[in-house]
């Protein structure tokens, strides 16, 4: 589904990324793991297509299209979504809203009619439920207040309310009190199928306990040092990551 | 000088100004044209209009309606405003003449008088004497003066004391010419004790020459009165817009105007608020929408003359390609006005390098016990926001869209009629989209 070969890239005139090779394919969970400032946010902006960064070499193929030439939202329209690290808050642009307009522009790309009103609303609540989200959160403007966890809660609501094939969730963990991850870690669950796939970015073996990974990649400073099977997670939490970088 | 062609076309046809108009208001105009021979209309040299060149606009072969002959339409026929279902009272100005025929459906509260100015000056000639021309300063503002010189005829509101209009009252005005035409029109809001009224008033420009247009407004908002002053521009790129607003209030009233400028062509807008009495509070928002050349100028002055009073004042505007944005905030808190709590928000999104805007807060606070605070920004859209709501499949165009609309969100917040909000929010979405051409939906322009 998802293959990256010697990505290259910068922000800032500072490079990054410095030749990342992964595949993903259908039915799988991956889990990026590093230390702080390693890239993995990077990683992730890029492969959402951030413009702030620069790719400067390397190729993304997800379902054998050139990432790298689409635009954010026809990413996001081909499947891709990008649970943020920091969400954003938006003021003034109601939830409501915002996931319509979502929601509406994935079913554009499908050729599909505009979701019904009464749809819509059976839709959010469902998913909304599947989170046990507050229903007072959604009739408020993106994120804007949110608490923390409210904001990573809302991340994978929307990954609900679109259903992608590829999720990238950036350290949607950090921020959500134990309830909460577990209500998030099994909505996730949820959502796997053997058709998408889920690239979990964390620093605590804890989430990976709820979203089991099949694969286990250390990236440190650009590159993937170290793949593995899960039990590398529980290596890294015994030992930290200084035995990889210095054998 | 500019000025000499209308002192001489005012004192030739002085006489014909008195005739078609009102002993309460010809009895004015003497003082208005010392003061207007003296000050000239304000030239770009003085501070306060160093980006707005207002004369300039008169600098041209402008007619006017001297005789106040009846413009002869049907503003039914011409014009649906874009705001229907409002209100069940409509009114019309018709360039600066008030137009007598409009039907309306249900009647007013018992002692409410709305209609021309002068049938008002002539039915009420106590409040007309004790409103007319007095709040509104002649002496500072050259242009005021020379409206004062003019005016034949205008729009009067009057609230007695303890009554309260429920629905809220629309006056559409409608600027119609086959020549350049100079209009004068003025409006008087008069609320007394206790008394509430809720206004809309709609600016159109129906026809495709230019117009010059000064409006003053006065307000009176007595003791508890609550007065609510809502202004739509909808006008073609051709028109000034030269408008000058005073409001005065007494304890406790509460005064909310909202200035919006969806389309326009030059608008320069005064705005003066006098806090004359305890616990009252006086609200300002202002809302532009300008791109193509057009120039938008808010300068608002407020005056915090006595203690325990609260004032907020939210001018935004949105500027691309090569439109001009100005405004001026200032605030005097007098030195008696103590636990005065003035709040003062000016924010500008530029999103073109060709478009400019010029911001100047000013705070003059001669009390000690204050909270007084000003925030300016200007800037463009949030790139990680729009990153964000493109990341989620919605287009980079639409995305930008949804975050001008948002973020005008609360100078329509402020709008205390909810019915207009929702119509506010829906033209501002049209006006960003770019079909919101001219005056939006008039069948002239269709
Ligand atoms: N916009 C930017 N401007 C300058 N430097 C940046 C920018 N974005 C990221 N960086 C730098 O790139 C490096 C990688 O950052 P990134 O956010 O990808 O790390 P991370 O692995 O996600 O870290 P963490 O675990 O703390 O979330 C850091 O050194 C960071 O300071
Ligand atoms: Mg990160």
């Amino acid at each position: 589904m998802l293959k990256i070969s010697n990505l290259h890239a910068i922000v800032e005139e500072q490079e990054i990324l410095k030749g990342i090779d992964l595949e993903v394919n259908a039915g799988e969970v991956h889990a990026v793991m590093g230390p702080n400032g390693s890239g993995k946010s990077t990683l992730a902006s890029v492969l959402a297509g951030n413009p702030k960064f620069e790719v400067t070499r390397g190729s993304i193929l997800f379902k054998g299209k050139e990432l790298l030439e689409m635009e954010p939202e026809d990413r996001a329209r081909e499947g891709i979504f990008l649970s943020f690290q920091y969400p954003v808050e938006i003021p003034g642009v109601s939830m409501v809203n915002f996931m319509r307009a979502a929601v509406n522009e994935q079913r554009k790309y499908k050729n599909e009619e505009p979701i019904s009103a009464t749809d819509f609303l059976k839709l959010m609540r469902d998913k909304r439920e599947l989170l046990g989200m507050d229903s007072q959160l959604v009739s408020r403007s993106v994120n804007e207040g949110f608490s923390g966890g409210e904001k990573k809660k809302n991340e994978i609501f929307q990954m609900a309310m679109i259903n992608p094939l590829l999720s990238i969730l950036d350290e949607t963990d950090s921020g959500l009190d134990i309830d909460a991850l577990r209500v998030v870690a099994a909505g996730v669950n949820k959502l796997q199928t053997k058709e998408n796939a889920t690239i979990v970015i964390t620093h605590y073996q804890r989430l990976l306990e709820y979203i089991k990974p099949d694969f286990v990649h250390v990236l440190y400073a650009g590159k993937i040092i170290r793949s593995g099977g899960p039990e590398l997670a529980l290596e890294l939490e015994k030992k930290g990551y200084d035995w990889l970088i210095k054998p | 000088m500019i000025e000499q062609q209308y002192i001489d076309l005012f004192e030739q046809y002085r006489g014909e100004l008195d005739a078609n108009s009102t002993e309460g208001i010809n009895r004015h105009r003497d003082a208005a044209f010392e003061l207007f021979k003296r000050n000239g209309f304000p030239s770009s040299k003085l501070e306060e209009y160093k980006h707005s060149n207002i004369v300039r606009s008169f600098d041209t072969e402008l007619g006017l309606n001297l005789r106040n002959i009846p413009v002869p339409v049907n503003p039914y026929d011409a014009f649906k405003c874009d705001v229907p279902n409002l209100s069940t009272y409509t009114y019309f100005l018709i360039n600066d003449r008030y137009y007598d025929k409009a039907p309306q459906s249900e009647s007013l509260p018992e002692g409410v008088f709305v209609g021309s100015l002068q049938q008002f000056s002539k039915e009420f000639p106590g409040q007309f004497e004790t409103h007319y021309a007095k709040i509104a300063d002649m002496a500072d503002n050259g242009t005021v003066a020379y409206n004062t010189m003019f005016v034949q005829d205008g729009f009067v509101v009057y609230v007695p004391k303890n009554v309260e209009v429920e629905k809220p009252l629309q006056l559409i005005n409608i600027l119609r010419g086959g020549v350049d035409l100079n209009v004068n029109r003025r409006i008087l809001i008069i609320a007394e004790e206790n008394a509430h009224v809720k206004i809309l008033a709609c600016d159109h420009a129906v026809d495709d020459v230019h117009f010059v247009v000064t409006q003053v407004t006065e307000i009176s908002a007595d003791v508890s009165a609550q007065v609510d002053f809502y202004e739509l521009e909808e006008n073609s790129e051709k028109v000034t817009r030269l408008s000058n607003l005073f409001s005065e209030q007494k304890e406790n009233s509460n005064v909310v105007t909202s200035g919006i400028t969806l389309h326009n062509g030059y608008t320069r807008n005064n705005y003066r608020f006098r806090i004359l009495g305890e616990h009252a509070e006086a609200h300002a928002g202002g809302l532009a929408i300008c791109d193509k050349t057009q120039h938008i100028d808010n300068f608002a002055f407020l005056d915090h003359a006595v203690p325990n009073c609260t004032s907020n004042e939210l001018f935004k505007n949105v500027l691309k390609d090569r439109a001009t944005g100005v405004f001026c905030g200032k605030i005097l808190v007098e030195r008696d006005a103590q636990k005065t709590q003035a709040y003062q928000t000016n924010r500008n999104l530029v999103s073109s390098d060709t478009a400019q805007m010029f911001s100047k807060p000013q705070l003059e606070i001669y009390a000690d016990d204050v909270k007084c605070s000003h925030g300016l920004t200007t800037g463009q859209l949030d790139e990680d926001a729009l990153f964000y709501m493109r990341a989620r499949g919605i287009d980079k165009e639409e995305a930008r869209l949804l975050l001008m609309v948002a973020f005008t969100r609360d100078v329509v917040d402020m709008v205390r009629i909810p019915v207009l909000q929702e119509r506010l929010i829906s033209l501002i979405d049209k006006r960003f989209r770019g079909e919101l051409m001219r005056c939006g939906n008039c069948a002239v322009c269709k």
